[in-house]
């Protein structure tokens, strides 16, 4: 499924590298006690630090060094005892200090991996080339004033980590599978909300292509915060093209920084930017190296969740789902917690089948979440053991379950309320089927004469005399017994 | 080591630092002996000297992940040359 685009001169494909900044959970910011709560009003969670006021002083907040380990450690990577926070100089209206502080050349997490699940259910592993920590920069506000820019310190200072991969990922899909995958583990992880519309997940992707059949690695261009996944792989589509368009008509890519623009569907170069790849990085004087010791890093790996990739195959070997489906339950934490109060000790198979299907529908209906679902687990998990014990044939199911997403009542309560239990008494179902082939004595022939399809037909009409309560297997048998003898 | 009129111009743009084009020779000079001073340095042998970040053997201290600080914005807003309902403002930077 290798992702090709044909040029004039050829079949190119895409090298694209991604870097995310994900915001760490933590109630204070990295380097100052203010808090990083999202919304306050403007200003109110800034401290001396934040605002890079003379003579301030940075402290390192234990618990984002935590979190940040805890990332490394769900990204299977390696963590650095010994790392070193270092200044990274720019000048921007909402950069107070003149320079972020970021790690250079010692980040404290270093190479791990990332496995993308593809849609055919296979997996790829992506490199992780390192993960560091960083502070944020505070907001500029464009639209207040016709000439004036407005700026919120709440976020400068907020702790960042940087998450960069290998220069692995060779399609828009596949870089949308990687930040969805990412997004996952942090989620699981609970050291980033992952949320990219708040701005807490963050992305520049690094794209440049290459002859297939290639190896070398061309000249990049950085396209720089975009905010949501589809645009990440919009923007890629487009730089890539462009980059063909460059190359095939005897031209050669400048490395620069872009900025994709949702509204046109196009990237174009950040002409403020053009300098932005000397920052003159030196390690902060005003920090001493970052020490943690070894049993600090063994205490956070014997807490770590179980990830999504464990969760994945423990789904697929307890309940032999297969890859696909295990993957999608298990993309969200809540909602394999979900499938697994559902499927308790019931039939896997169809507990998924009415996770995935119509419970996921009804969720995107409905437009609730899997924390405040529309149709409990309990009440699901009731619902299927109707079906098991012939309260409920699959066709009731469904009808009951959309009763149970428009009242909220448990199964068994609309089962007796509204009369719907299947109904499995011979004699009322023969009477049913009776009267139906004697008002089509027509068909009855033709299926006779060989056109057995039709009897799906009888089925329906017999359902739908018996308001659909009837026991289709029951039905379908005594059909073709009557009329095929 | 010496610098060229091209670099000294280069780094004081990255610094926003106006220099005038009469300067820049003179400026080339005086950064190139500071340079040079700086280089001697590098005739101490230092493979597999980890570098000294401090006289005494200390580590950075943590701080504990607690709300301290914060909750005055018109101090944080003091002297700043222009505000606005709360926000800093200043010459439009957008792209």
């Amino acid at each position: 499924m290798a992702y090709i685009i044909q040029g004039d001169t050829g079949d190119w494909e895409i090298v694209i590298g991604l870097e995310v900044h994900a915001q760490v959970i933590s109630k204070a910011k990295l380097f100052s006690g203010a808090a990083t709560e999202f919304g306050a009003e403007p200003n109110t969670q800034v401290s001396f630090i934040d605002a890079g006021f003379p003579g301030m002083l940075p402290v390192i907040n234990e618990i984002c060094v935590e979190q940040a380990v805890r990332t490394g450690l769900g990204l299977k990577a390696k963590i650095n005892l010994t790392s070193v926070f270092a200044r990274k100089n720019y000048f921007y209206a909402d950069l107070p200090q003149g320079y972020q502080i970021s790690q250079y050349d010692q980040p404290i997490v270093g190479e791990g991996e990332l496995i993308l699940d593809l849609p055919d259910g296979g997996t790829r592993t992506v490199g992780i080339e390192r993960l560091h920590l960083e502070q944020d920069a505070g907001k500029s506000i464009h639209d207040m004033h016709p000439s004036k820019s407005f700026i919120d310190l709440n976020r400068s200072g907020v702790a960042l980590m940087e998450i960069v991969s290998k220069p692995d990922l060779r399609s828009p899909e596949e870089a949308g599978l990687y930040l969805t995958k990412l997004r996952s583990i942090l989620r699981y992880l609970e050291t980033c909300d992952g949320n990219m519309q708040e701005g807490s997940m963050r992305c520049d992707a690094n794209v440049s292509v290459r002859p297939v059949g290639s190896t070398e690695l061309r000249t990049r261009c950085e396209i720089k915060n975009v905010n949501s996944i589809r645009f990440v792989q919009q923007a890629i589509e487009y730089e890539a093209r462009r980059h063909i368009d460059v190359y095939e008509s005897g031209g050669e890519i400048r490395q620069e920084t872009r900025l994709f623009d949702s509204v046109k569907g196009e990237t174009r170069s950040m002409r403020s930017k053009e300098h932005a790849h000397d920052y003159r990085y030196f390690p902060d004087p005003d920090l001493l190296p970052l020490v943690i010791r070894q049993d600090f890093v063994d205490g956070i790996k014997a807490g770590l969740p179980e990830l999504p990739d464990d969760k994945k195959a423990r789904f697929m070997a307890e309940y032999g789902l297969n890859a696909y489906d295990s993957g999608v339950l298990v993309a969200e934490k809540a909602s394999a917690e979900f499938f697994e109060t559902v499927a308790k000790g019931r039939d896997s198979k169809m507990a998924c089948n009415w996770v995935m299907g119509d419970f996921f529908a009804a969720l995107n209906a409905t437009a609730k979440t899997i924390e405040d679902p529309p149709v409990s687990a309990a009440n699901l998990g009731q619902m299927i053991d109707l079906i098991k014990d012939g309260t409920l044939s699959g066709r009731l199911a469904k009808d009951v379950f959309a009763l149970m997403v428009e009242t909220g009542k448990a199964p068994a309560v609309l089962v007796e309320e509204r009369g719907l239990r299947q109904v499995t008494d011979t004699g009322a179902i023969e009477a049913a089927v009776d009267a139906v082939i004697a008002a089509n004595a027509d068909k009855v022939a033709q299926v006779k004469d060989g056109k057995t399809t039709l009897l799906g037909w009888f089925t329906g009409q017999v359902m739908k005399a018996t308001q659909g309560k009837a026991n289709p297997a029951m039905v379908n048998e005594m059909l073709s017994k009557k009329i095929l003898g | 080591m010496s610098l060229d009129k091209a670099t000294v111009r280069a780094i004081a743009e990255l610094a926003r630092i106006e220099v005038k084009d009469e300067e820049l020779d003179h400026l080339a000079g005086e950064l190139s002996n500071i340079l040079t001073f700086v280089e001697q340095l590098s005739e101490v042998n230092t493979d597999g000297v980890m570098p000294m970040t401090s006289v005494a053997d200390i580590t950075a201290p943590l701080r504990a992940d607690v709300v301290t600080d914060g909750g005055y914005p018109e101090k944080v807003l003091a002297n700043a040359p222009e505000a606005a309902e709360g926000f800093f403002t200043v010459p439009k930077v957008v792209e």
